[in-house]
This record gives structure tokens, C-alpha cells and sequence, in this order.
């Protein structure tokens, strides 16, 4: 969701962006938004089968950490 | 019956209470059961499906059997535990599924057809002929089956929700439980310890043991004052913690009324804790289950343990003539304590040929099991065989009967946990981790002996001390019972006739066999096919029993066989306790503009935006339809002046060095080039090339933009500006806040508008300083406020911001204002004809579905730059020309009705689905050109005006034809706005 | 020329005393939005040197005479109490929200259990102390809750919705005062 595609990259790297998700038994990274707090998306690493969540980071910093924008 | 010198009830306070009519009396710290049961009454309730009468079988919130209605009229609560609810003065209770009395009950009749009614009866017979089902089978099942009914009243009792937080939370005030939070909170950790019961103490109440040389219950209670005096330790009797859920989350229903009555000023019934807790203790302690026999049902016949408890707690004896029938040491005890309390033990029959029972005063039958029992409302005799095929009755009017103990895992199973069987004590225990920071403790984990429970307690609650980093206080055992728990399996005993498994909902130990042999072998498909383990007591006293008979029935081990998933709620919890406060003003925030007073005071009525509420119209004397005052709102802007509150529209202020860069982004059109002191329209897309929403967004500075969204979408766009700068630019230099709160903003539309204002602005305007689209600051009363040239109605029209504190002020003088100019304030179904009349878009048209191509706005994605949206949105199937784009529809017929939601067909084409051309989005009665009109989606649509489709509104029953026209009705050239 | 009046947020929903715990509106008082551009510690300097408080950590406030700073969500501060500096504008996103919001005190002996009915964060004193602030939900509605004292909080929630504020708080107040 943070590695938004070229506008000529070509309608398979757009589908996969918008619309694939891994829905994995297991660890899985989602971006949440604290919505009814500060306003800030994380990236949010969770067990989907505990639901433990073992990392949380903004996803401003994430992006930041990828480098050129996109 | 009582028996004197027993019971921790107070003897000297009478408590009067009705049950089925009759008027009794008990006393306080009684149960309904507890005082039923010292009264004579034996008789508590019927069974769900064969109408058997049943009796109390326990003394806990796991009753199967003795179910209530509390309460009258709309405060009539079914379903409560006899066992649980405690009496209070005038207390009424009814008995439930029984008609038309719970001694004479017609439906018992099922009980006689049982040998066609056994388990999957309803799958087999009543699948055939299928309509019958909902016309006849299910009412008539649902009438002769099922528990307590409800009122159909609306709920008027009051009902909590609460959070609370701690660094242990222990669940259970038994000797493990006061354990656990004592030594806890010695060692300085913040505690709750919640317990279901009014008396914290748990068996302690129940049992006869010393605990260092003093009886139990005067142990706990000290503990429970000591507890009660520190800062650190909350304590929370009637508590039932519902459910163990992620990130050390607990459901907990306390009983804050409900045992005393108390229904006025704002005092809740229950409350709905969610506790949040770094570590729990589970001490739930450990459930007796009976033991499967021909008619084991019988009022009369009741679980050993509970016996001892209505004997030791509420000082009560069940009966005269009592028989205890067990398979373990345990059962000893209430013969042992029946006796001493001077009741006649008429026999302890031991399951166990090798049972040891020592100084018993009683006669002591070892090898021998009961397998029938006699009497109809009430137990009157039972039949037992001995070891050697002899069979012999005993005239008993109580039976006290234990299968062994279930340790209470049903917590550590709520987050997925599987329990683990345990052989020697045949029993499932929990097994460790299953929820993040529990640790289970005493009986419920398997450990038995009461000084067993002291010192794991005290273990527990070291090691939730040592996980915090605290440093564990040490605590001093006292001395206590410390025997060992012998037992020996003893599911069913065998035998013909129907032996219960599950009382509640008539499930036989034929039953479960039964399942096996149709192939229903899973332990889940089991339960679904039996109903064993449902409802209120979800298989609380049967479980474990009818797993073990299914397991030999299916040539499997217990452990093999598994069990069913136990959820939550771990006891019934009331809906109305989870919806707490979101009942009538609660159930959302209402959110009031500056002006609502005001409009409520004219008649005004509100319709729901969003949570905003706005005024539908304006009612005027003489006028008896809300089109009337439509219509006439609609005349006001068309003619003269119109004023209504647009401060529900969302605000956001834009501003930093990257702010047109980011609109340039989130816009498809071009914002960095729009000029300081100007505003311009704007399309937003969804990634997905799909339109989010729409709006005006003025520049007020170089780096100073106040974008508006509409009402319904505000929170939407709030977020997706934070993604776009979080997620995908958190390099730009920009900052955003919503101002929709700051300001009150008033549109002021028609020819004299700007007569209007510059009755009103500190300094007047003219079209050369404030042409259409021009924005700036303004005074108001010496008021710093902003005023915005723009139109949603085609007409001259303003908008005009002060800040808030001054809206209700600035919308009495605009109304004073427009009013003496024939005009005055208009709502919302004349803001809606007006747009409707210049083809304006609102969210009916873009519902989600909806491309910038249909509503006719593809040029508006501009090709010199990137936006949200625009990749996908050029995807051949969202421009097609086929798909259904934005027209006009006006009826052929001139008093002809439309409809939004109608269907749109060719007009020879059937109206069916796979011919639908279109549908209509908007409609309204257009008082200029004195017929409705409408937009809608047609297929092709711009290239099919002047033709003639048919209108088909399947529900509403509305067919007519329409033209289709140019969307735009009123003033096509634009001339007025700019006027 | 016209006069405009003004009108309070709670204008005759306050005060309100239930029990030990009273409600009151917090008087009107100039409150600004600051929203970071990027750099927060050059904001945090020249608030420093224009109001003499430190930018807040998440979570905190600051304040030195009758001037407070509260965090107030990622990115943001809300000054209360004081015109802004002009200065300030080069860092941050200057908006004006004396207006926007419904400001109460909430005080008295159980304020603590009256707000445990409404918002699910631990406000305890032991961890929610003196100067904590935090954005959360009261009932339903979005809320800045601030500690200002051992028995008083500030709330704030959307002026809009002032009078759900004052229905849930009388539900609250009402059921924690039933208890005795």
C-alpha cells in the first residue's frame, strides 16, 4: 500500500497494488489508522491466528525508510 | 427446610418474595433457590423439549434446570439462574415453559411421544413438504419449546458499560482467588479480583473445613477485609468475567441491581466491565457432574456438592430422607455433613467396590450404583443395583449424586486454546499459554485439596508479581485439608429407559449414541445434532459426560474425541448490558449546527445528515404538505432571497509550501494554478478510478487553501488526505485541520443576495470586487468572517463564514434580512430541487460506483499531471459507452410521478433485469417547470436525448415514461450565478 | 451595522452537578491549532522563544502562566490561551479553533469513574497524571481528555456535539452517584 506505482507501470503492477492481498495464517503486516486518536497510519505487524501485535511503526516513517517517493 | 444453627444467611432479617403466585418468605443472602427450597418447593421448572419437571440440580450460575423470570411487565427478565438471583423485598418470579402451570403442563404430552421425538427428530420429520416449515412446523415448535419469553416491551431499565484496568485481574474469590490476589497485592501490584457470587469465598461458604483453626468461611471473609483495606485491590463481587479476548482484554457482567430491585435515578441493572489486565489468575474452581441414570432428572435429585452448599451456605436441607450416590471421596463429605446437622442419610452408595469410608454414622453401600429413580413432581424413591446384580429402592425424597469434578477451563479456551486431558483425575484441565499472561490455578487447573489451593494461589500470584518486575511478598500458609482426590470414571450406569445427560436441553445418554451410529461422530456434529451443550448453561454440567460416552460409542479415547469450542459468554449475558448507553440520545452523537435552535423553533423538521440533523423545511401557516413549503422555499432563491446553513459541509483548512501540490494530487483538476482570492470546483477520485467526492476549494493565500467536502463524506476525505501525506508523500511540506467545526456558514442564494450582505458586511460589495468564484475576508459587526462567490442552486449566491460563537446570532439577522426582501430561510428538499433543476451532483449520483466519464466530467481529469485515481480510472471499462451515464429525465406525461431507484428500459423491452438500461438517482418536483423531474444513469446516455424510455419502479409500483433531456433544467446558458 | 452576539458551546447545558462531580464549561479562550510543516524542533524553538513552554511530547502538556500547550494528535498542537506568534507560522500550519471545540471541566470526587463509564483508557491517577493528555473517544464522539488536577480532566469534543457530551456525562454521572 506504501509503494504506489508509476502511472506508466502498467495495469498488473496497478491490480496488484489495489486490489492482492497475502492473507497469510500467520504474521502479516496491515496499515491501520488511529482514527479516533491522533490520526496516524502504522504499519502494524500482526499473528492473524493470535491476533498478537508484535510491531508497531507510522507508516510515515516506513515510507520515509524506502526511500524515493513514489 | 432450614436447619437450625446452619447458614451464613442472616436469620433475623425476612425477606418476602412472590414465585408463581404464592407469597414466601426467606431470608437475606437467600437465592430464590435457596429460599424455594427451605420453603418445600422442589418443583422449579420445566424441560425444554419433553416438558419434564425438574428441580434445582445446583447451587451456581451453571444451573441447568431451575431457570426464572424475574420482574413484571417491560422490566420481566427471563433466563436468570434460581441459583444466582438473590431474593429481595417484593421480588416477583415466575417459573418459565410451563402452561398453563408448572404443576399441570399440557406440552408434557411430549414427554409420552419422546420414544419419536429422540435426537436429529425435528431434522428427519419436518423437512418435507417445505412450506410447511415456516407455515406451520416452526411456529407450533416454537410455542411448545423454548426458555423464558420476553416482554416485547421496550426495555425501560438502565444498563452500564465500564473499563478498568489492573495489573492483575483474578477471576474467582475462592481459597485460590484470595490466595492469588493476596500475595499480589502484598507485592505491590494494582489487583481486581472479580467473583460471580454475592459472597466472595467461593466453596468456602459451602464446605465445613477449617482453614487455621477457624471454619473456612470466616478464613475468606477475613481475607476478603483485608483485601477490601488496601489501595491497590479492587474488589468486584457479582462479577462474572464473560470472556477471555486478545491483548489481555476480559468481558465481566456485574450484577449491580438486579438483587436488589433498584430501578430509579439512573441506577443501572448490570454493568459491562472490559478489563484490561497485564496478567490474570484464573480461579474459576471446578464444576460437579452428575452421574447419567434412568430418570436421574427427578426434582430432588441434585448435585452432592450443592447440597452441601444449601445445607453449609443458606442452611437449608434439600430433603428429609437424603442418599448420596457418588464415585469419588468427595461425596462422603455431604453425608458426613447432612448427618451432623441431624438429616437422616438414608444410605452413601459408593460406586467404587474398593471406596473407603471411614466413621461414617450412616449406612455406607460400596460397589453399587443407582439406576432408576420413583415419584412424578418429586423424588420419592430410588432404585439401586449392587455389585453382585441385586437390585434394592430406598425411600428418599433427596438424592445428592457426584460424577467427579470439571475443572472450569472455559476461559483459556475463548482466544483458541485446547484444554488437555488429564487421565488421573478424568478430567480436562487448561493447558498453559492458551491465553497470553493467564495462568489457571486451584481447582480449575486440576488441583483439588483446599491447601492445594491456598498454595497455588499464592504461586500464581508470585509469578504475575515476578512477571511485573515486583518483587513477591511472601505469604504464610495456613494449615488446612490437604486430602487427596480419588475417583473412579463413572459416566452413565447402564441400563434401559432414558438416563439425562444434558437437563436443559433433554439430551440422553440414547441420544449421543444415537448420533454415533447416524455418523455424526465429530464431537461438534454431535452437539449440533443432539443440542447437547446449548443454551444457557452451554453444556456446563454435561459436557465432559457426553464427549466420554460419545468417545465409547465411536471406539475413541476422550482425548481423541476432543471437545467442542467452548466461546464466549462464559454465562449469559444481556444484550442490553453491551449496548449500554446507546439506547435513544446515545445510540450517536447528534450533531446540532449553531442555527438548530433557532430552526426548531420555527417548526422545522430535522432529518439525519450524516449525525448532523438539518431542516427538512420550513413550515408556514396555512400550509399542509411539505411540498407546499418546498416549493415556496424553492420560489425564494429562484426569486428573491433564500438563506440556509451549509456549516455541516467539512472544512479543511490547507496550508505549507507543498499545500497545491498536494491538491494538484487529490483533485483531479488543477489547483496550483488557481489564483489568490479565487475558488474552484474540484473531482476527487478513489485509487480505484472511481469518484469520492466532489467540492469547492478556495485559495486563500499562496500557501492557504480551505477545501470543502460534502456532509456525508467529510471523515472520509479527512482520511485519505492523511494516507496520501502519511503513506505516499510524508515528504511534502503541508498540514491540514477540519475547520467545519470553526465556523458557521451560511449560503445567502438568489437575484437579491447581495442586497442581503450588504445590509449586513461592515463594507458593501459589487460584482466587479466579487464576481462568481471570488473569495476574501470580510466584517460582519466588526466580525472578521469569509465570504465564498459560489452557487449550488445556478442562482447569485454567497457563502458567508463568521466563527461559531457568532452562527445562531448571524442567522436570526440573515433570516430578519432575506425575510423583509420576500425571501427567507429554505431546507433541504429545496436545496435538493434546486440542484437537482441545474443537474448539480450529490451523493445519490456518486455512490460509489459512479466514474468521473459517467456524470460527464472525463475532461476533468487533467492530463498535464498525476492524481489519485487516474491510472485506473482510464481502464477501458470504466469509459465505455455503454456503461449508464448522467441525464435528465422529465415524465412525457406532465402530472406523471417519478421515482429514485426506478429502473429505466427501452420501451418495448420487458422490465427484467437483463434489460435494464439504467436506474434513476434523484427526483423532485421542479416548481418552475410545474412537473417532477429527475436524474438518472442510461446506458449511452448522452448520445440518446429526445428519446423516450420506460420508468419502472418494481417496488413502489410506479411505470410511466420519461424523456431524456439535458441534465441541466434551469437557466441552461449559466447567466444568473453570474449576475 | 448589524451586532453579533456571541454564543457559547454549552451555553445552557452547564453547569451540571450530579453527585460529587460537576460539569462546567471551560470560558472561551483563544486556542490555535499548530500543525507541524515537517521540522519539529525548530517549532518547538520558536514556540520556546515566542511563549517561553517547549513543544509537548505525545501524550503531555505544557504551560507556564495562563498559557497551555496540549498535544493534540501526530503532528499537532493546540495552544490555548494566548494569540499566536507570528513567527511560529514559518514551522507550522497556524488555524484558528476557538470556535471548534466544546471545552468542560469535569471535576469532583469519582471523576474518575464517571469517565471509566465513557472512555476506554486507563486515567487512573497512578498512570494518567497531572498534564497527560490524550486523543480518544468519549462514548462515540472523537475527545481530547486532559488531567489538570487529582480530581479534575478537561474534555473536549466537536462543538457540534456538545449536547451528547452532556447526555453522556448525565448517564455516567448519574449511574456512578446510583452506587453511593
Amino acid at each position: 500500500m506504501l509503494a504506489r506505482p508509476e502511472a506508466t507501470a502498467g495495469v498488473e503492477a496497478w491490480d496488484d497494488y489495489l486490489h492482492l492481498r497475502e492473507n497469510p495464517a500467520g504474521v502479516t503486516e496491515e496499515l491501520w489508522q488511529h482514527e479516533a486518536g491522533c490520526a496516524a497510519w502504522l504499519v502494524v505487524r500482526r499473528d492473524t491466528r493470535t491476533h498478537e501485535i508484535s510491531e508497531v511503526t507510522l507508516a510515515a516513517d516506513v515510507k520515509r525508510s524506502m526511500g524515493v517517493a513514489s | 427446610m432450614r436447619v437450625a444453627g446452619k447458614g451464613l444467611v442472616d436469620h433475623g432479617v425476612r425477606v418476602r418474595f412472590r414465585f408463581d403466585g404464592v407469597t414466601y418468605h426467606g431470608h437475606a443472602g437467600d437465592t430464590v433457590a435457596s429460599a424455594l427450597l427451605a420453603n418445600g418447593v422442589n418443583l422449579m421448572g420445566r424441560s425444554f423439549k419433553y416438558h419434564r419437571p425438574r428441580g434445582v440440580l445446583t447451587a451456581g450460575s451453571e444451573e441447568p434446570n431451575a431457570l426464572i423470570t424475574v420482574g413484571e411487565g417491560a422490566q420481566a427478565e427471563p433466563n436468570l439462574r434460581a441459583t444466582q438471583a438473590e431474593i429481595y423485598e417484593g421480588m416477583v418470579v415466575r417459573s418459565q415453559n410451563a402452561w398453563p402451570s408448572l404443576a399441570f403442563d399440557v406440552m408434557a404430552v411430549n414427554d409420552l411421544a419422546a420414544p419419536f421425538l429422540g435426537a436429529g427428530f425435528y431434522y428427519k420429520t419436518f423437512m418435507w413438504p417445505k412450506k410447511f416449515w415456516e407455515a406451520i412446523y416452526e411456529p407450533v415448535i416454537r410455542k411448545a419449546a423454548g426458555l423464558g419469553a420476553l416482554s416485547g416491551q421496550s426495555n425501560t431499565d438502565t444498563y452500564e458499560k465500564a473499563f478498568a484496568f489492573c495489573d492483575l485481574l483474578v477471576i474467582g474469590a475462592g481459597p485460590t482467588g484470595l490466595m492469588a490476589a493476596l500475595s499480589a497485592a502484598r507485592s505491590g501490584l494494582d489487583v481486581i479480583l472479580a467473583d460471580e457470587d454475592s459472597l466472595m469465598g467461593g466453596r468456602l461458604n459451602s464446605e465445613t473445613g477449617a482453614i487455621g483453626h477457624q471454619p473456612g468461611a470466616v478464613w475468606a471473609a477475613q481475607v476478603v477485609t483485608e483485601l477490601a483495606a488496601m489501595e491497590n485491590v479492587r474488589l468486584m463481587s457479582r462479577t462474572t468475567v464473560t470472556g477471555a479476548y486478545d491483548g489481555g482484554m476480559y468481558g465481566a457482567l456485574e450484577r449491580v441491581n438486579q438483587h436488589t430491585g433498584q430501578r430509579t435515578g439512573g441506577a443501572p441493572l448490570e454493568c459491562f466491565w472490559r478489563i484490561s489486565a497485564k496478567q490474570s489468575v484464573l480461579a474459576a474452581g471446578a464444576i460437579e457432574r452428575p452421574v447419567a441414570f434412568q430418570n436421574n432428572d427427578r426434582p430432588g435429585i441434585m448435585m452432592a456438592g450443592a447440597v452441601r452448599s444449601y445445607l453449609n451456605r443458606w442452611g437449608v436441607s434439600p430433603g428429609k430422607r437424603v442418599a448420596v450416590f457418588g464415585n469419588n471421596d468427595d461425596a462422603q463429605q455431604t453425608a458426613r455433613d447432612l448427618a451432623k446437622a441431624g438429616v437422616h442419610v438414608v444410605a452413601l452408595i459408593d460406586s467404587r467396590v474398593d471406596a473407603v469410608v471411614r466413621g461414617a454414622e450412616f449406612p455406607v453401600i460400596t460397589g453399587a450404583q443407582v439406576c432408576n429413580s420413583g415419584g412424578r413432581k418429586a423424588l420419592e424413591s430410588i432404585t439401586f443395583q449392587r455389585a453382585s446384580g441385586q437390585k434394592d429402592s430406598l425411600q428418599v425424597d433427596c438424592l445428592a449424586m457426584s460424577g467427579g469434578w470439571n475443572p472450569t477451563v472455559n476461559l483459556t479456551c475463548h482466544t483458541g486454546g485446547r484444554p488437555t486431558w488429564r487421565e488421573d483425575i478424568q478430567a480436562f484441565v487448561p493447558t498453559a499459554g492458551a491465553v497470553a499472561g493467564l495462568r489457571a490455578a486451584g481447582a480449575c487447573n486440576g488441583v483439588f485439596s483446599t491447601l492445594g489451593c491456598l498454595q497455588d494461589g499464592v504461586a500464581a500470584g508470585k509469578a504475575a508479581a515476578k512477571a511485573l518486575g515486583k518483587k513477591p511478598a511472601d505469604v504464610d500458609l495456613p494449615v488446612a485439608e490437604n486430602a487427596p482426590y480419588r475417583m473412579s470414571p463413572l459416566w452413565a450406569v447402564a441400563g434401559k429407559g432414558r438416563a439425562w445427560l444434558d437437563f436443559q436441553n433433554d439430551v440422553s445418554v440414547k441420544d449421543v449414541k444415537q448420533a454415533a451410529v447416524e455418523n455424526f461422530k465429530s464431537v461438534e456434529h454431535m452437539k449440533r445434532y443432539t443440542t447437547q451443550g446449548m443454551a444457557t448453561d452451554q453444556g456446563k454440567n454435561s459436557n465432559v459426560a457426553a464427549l466420554a460416552i460419545l468417545a465409547d460409542a465411536t471406539g475413541r479415547g476422550i482425548p481423541e474425541t476432543g471437545t467442542t469450542t467452548f466461546r464466549p459468554p462464559y454465562t449469559p449475558v444481556s444484550i442490553a448490558a453491551m449496548g449500554a448507553g446507546s439506547q435513544g440520545h446515545g445510540f450517536a452523537p447528534e450533531r446540532w449546527t449553531t442555527s438548530h435552535q433557532a430552526t426548531v423553533e420555527r417548526g422545522a423538521p430535522m432529518i439525519e445528515a450524516g449525525l448532523w440533523y438539518r431542516p427538512s423545511y420550513f413550515p408556514k401557516a396555512g400550509e399542509s404538505t411539505w411540498r407546499e413549503s418546498c416549493d415556496r422555499e424553492v420560489g425564494y432563491v429562484r426569486r428573491a432571497v433564500g438563506v440556509c446553513d451549509v456549516s455541516t459541509l467539512g472544512k479543511i483548512d490547507i496550508q505549507g509550501p507543498d499545500a497545491a501540490q498536494l491538491l494538484d494530487f487529490v483533485y483531479t483538476n488543477m489547483f496550483s494554478t488557481l489564483k489568490v482570492g479565487r475558488v474552484r470546483y474540484g473531482l476527487m477520485l478513489r485509487e480505484d478510478g472511481h469518484v469520492m467526492d466532489d467540492g469547492t476549494c478556495a485559495r486563500l493565500g499562496a500557501q492557504h487553501f480551505v477545501m470543502t467536502t460534502t456532509t456525508a463524506a467529510a471523515g472520509n476525505v479527512m482520511r485519505h488526505l492523511e494516507f496520501v501525506t502519511q503513506c505516499l508523500h510524508p515528504e511534502w511540506q503541508v498540514s491540514f485541520t477540519s475547520v467545519t467545526e470553526q465556523w458557521a456558514q451560511f449560503a445567502i442564494a438568489g437575484p437579491k443576495a447581495r442586497e442581503v450582505l450588504n445590509g449586513l458586511l461592515d463594507a458593501p460589495i459589487d460584482g466587479e470586487n466579487w464576481p462568481f468564484m471570488a473569495c476574501g475576508d470580510v466584517r460582519v459587526g466588526g466580525v472578521a468572517g469569509r465570504l465564498f462567490r459560489i452557487s449550488f442552486s445556478g442562482e447569485h449566491a454567497y457563502e458567508l463564514a463568521v466563527p461559531s460563537r457568532y452562527g445562531a446570532s448571524l442567522f436570526d439577522a440573515l433570516i430578519k434580512a432575506a425575510e423583509a426582501l420576500g425571501g427567507g430561510p429554505y431546507g433541504m428538499e429545496a436545496l435538493n430541487v434546486l440542484r437537482i433543476e441545474k443537474g448539480f451532483i450529490t451523493h445519490a449520483e456518486i455512490e460509489g460506483r459512479a466514474t468521473a466519464f459517467d456524470i460527464g466530467m472525463g475532461r476533468m481529469i487533467s492530463a498535464k499531471k498525476d492524481c489519485v485515481g487516474k491510472v485506473m480510472a482510464a481502464r477501458e471499462g470504466l469509459v465505455a459507452e455503454e456503461r449508464p451515464q448522467l441525464v435528465g429525465l422529465k415524465p412525457v406525461a406532465v402530472d406523471a410521478e417519478l421515482s429514485a431507484g426506478a429502473f429505466l428500459f427501452d420501451r418495448a423491452a420487458d422490465a427484467v433485469r437483463v434489460n435494464h438500461q439504467g436506474h434513476v438517482s434523484s427526483v423532485g418536483y421542479s416548481p418552475e417547470l410545474g412537473h417532477m423531474i429527475g436524474l438518472g444513469f442510461l446506458r449511452r446516455g448522452p448520445a440518446r436525448l429526445g428519446e423516450i424510455v420506460r420508468l419502472v419502479d418494481h417496488m413502489r409500483g410506479i411505470e410511466t415514461e420519461v424523456e431524456i433531456c439535458n441534465p441541466v433544467f434551469v437557466d441552461a446558458a449559466g447567466e444568473r450565478v453570474r449576475g | 451595522m448589524v451586532e453579533l452576539k456571541e454564543r457559547s458551546a454549552c451555553a445552557g447545558l452547564v453547569p451540571l452537578r450530579l453527585g460529587s462531580v460537576t460539569v462546567d464549561e471551560v470560558a472561551p479562550e483563544r486556542m490555535t491549532s499548530l500543525s507541524a510543516y515537517g521540522d519539529t524542533a525548530a517549532l518547538s524553538a520558536a514556540l520556546e522563544q515566542a511563549h517561553g513552554v517547549k513543544l509537548p511530547a505525545a501524550g503531555r502538556s505544557t504551560g507556564k502562566g495562563g498559557l497551555r500547550c496540549l498535544w493534540f494528535g501526530r503532528g499537532e498542537v493546540m495552544l490555548i490561551g494566548a494569540e499566536p506568534d507570528a513567527a511560529l507560522a514559518e514551522h507550522a500550519a497556524l488555524v484558528d479553533q476557538s470556535d471548534a471545540w466544546a471545552v468542560v471541566s469535569i471535576s469532583g470526587a469519582g471523576v474518575e469513574d464517571v469517565l471509566a463509564r465513557l472512555v476506554p483508557l486507563d486515567l487512573r491517577a497512578g498512570s494518567f497524571k497531572r498534564g497527560h493528555t490524550a486523543r480518544s473517544q468519549l462514548g462515540h464522539m472523537n475527545a481530547s481528555i486532559t488531567r489538570t488536577g487529582p480530581d479534575g480532566f478537561q474534555v473536549m469534543v466537536f462543538r457540534s456535539m456538545a449536547g451528547t457530551l452532556l447526555h453522556d456525562l448525565k448517564q455516567a454521572m448519574a449511574a456512578v452517584a446510583s452506587r453511593g
